[in-house]
């Protein structure tokens, strides 16, 4: 079929801390686009990309647009990979359980919630990096 | 006579708590700010800097830029203190002078 062969892997790579500069909230807004074009899309949090994903984000307080809940909301729009370094986790004190539970529905399997949060080490996220067609680093 | 110091940048991604660390006087207040405030969570590779420095300067961390981050009461580093926007204005108001690590 056409539109399968034309599916890409699109791998957006995210670095940066949320609120300090406009790149966590861009590169959600780019995901977002690329997703309703139903490419195969994963996401990468690295270095300090990974404060994103940081439970318990409250913006009220500072004037800025609160965003942290649109990743909760990636699963709806086939987006379910979404891939954390560890060393990157490791290096600022955080784990998983510091990470907002994100989540998508499994409708090969009933619906099931399963956690969209992929743990992985350096070595198997550059494997990772090196199987796809497009990457946008942000 | 002192200084307020500023830091706005993750100390994960830049060096500049490292730089206002090694430039700010006995004395002086350090405000962590923006993405400055990663640098206070407890258990961060970063975080034993931070308590080694409590002894010569006082530390504080702005408290909706923490919150905005998802860093709860709980996580802050012992010693440091958190502001809010008028803290900030009174750090800057008793300070001699403001120096923006950026």
């Amino acid at each position: 079929m056409s539109d399968e062969q034309q599916k890409k892997k699109f791998f957006y790579l995210n670095r940066k801390a949320p609120y300090g500069t406009i790149y966590a909230l861009e590169s959600l807004e780019v995901v977002l686009i690329g997703a309703a074009f139903e490419q195969d899309v994963s996401l990468a949090f690295v270095d300090d990309g990974v404060f994103q994903l940081m439970d318990n984000q409250d913006a009220a307080g500072t004037g800025m647009k609160g965003f942290s809940k649109i990743y909760r909301a990636l699963g709806d729009y086939e987006v379910r990979k979404l891939y954390v370094e560890k060393e990157s986790l490791e290096t600022r004190g955080l784990s998983v359980e510091d990470l907002m539970p994100i989540t998508y529905e499994d409708e090969d399997e009933d619906y099931a919630e399963k956690p969209s949060i992929i743990l992985v080490d350096k070595s198997e996220l550059a494997k990772i990096i090196a199987d796809q067609d497009v990457v946008m680093s942000f | 006579m002192s200084t307020l110091h500023t830091v706005n940048k993750s100390a994960y991604e830049r060096n500049a708590l490292k730089s206002c660390l090694d430039h700010a006087l006995p004395g002086d207040a350090i405000l962590l700010i923006e993405d400055g405030v990663y640098a206070a969570r407890k258990g961060g590779s970063i975080a034993p800097a931070l308590t080694a420095a409590k002894g010569n300067f006082k530390i504080y961390a702005l408290g909706p830029d923490l919150a905005a981050r998802g860093v709860v009461a709980g996580q802050v580093l012992e010693g440091i203190e958190t502001v809010d926007y008028a803290g900030f204005v009174g750090l800057a108001a008793d300070a001699t002078r403001v120096c923006a690590w950026l």
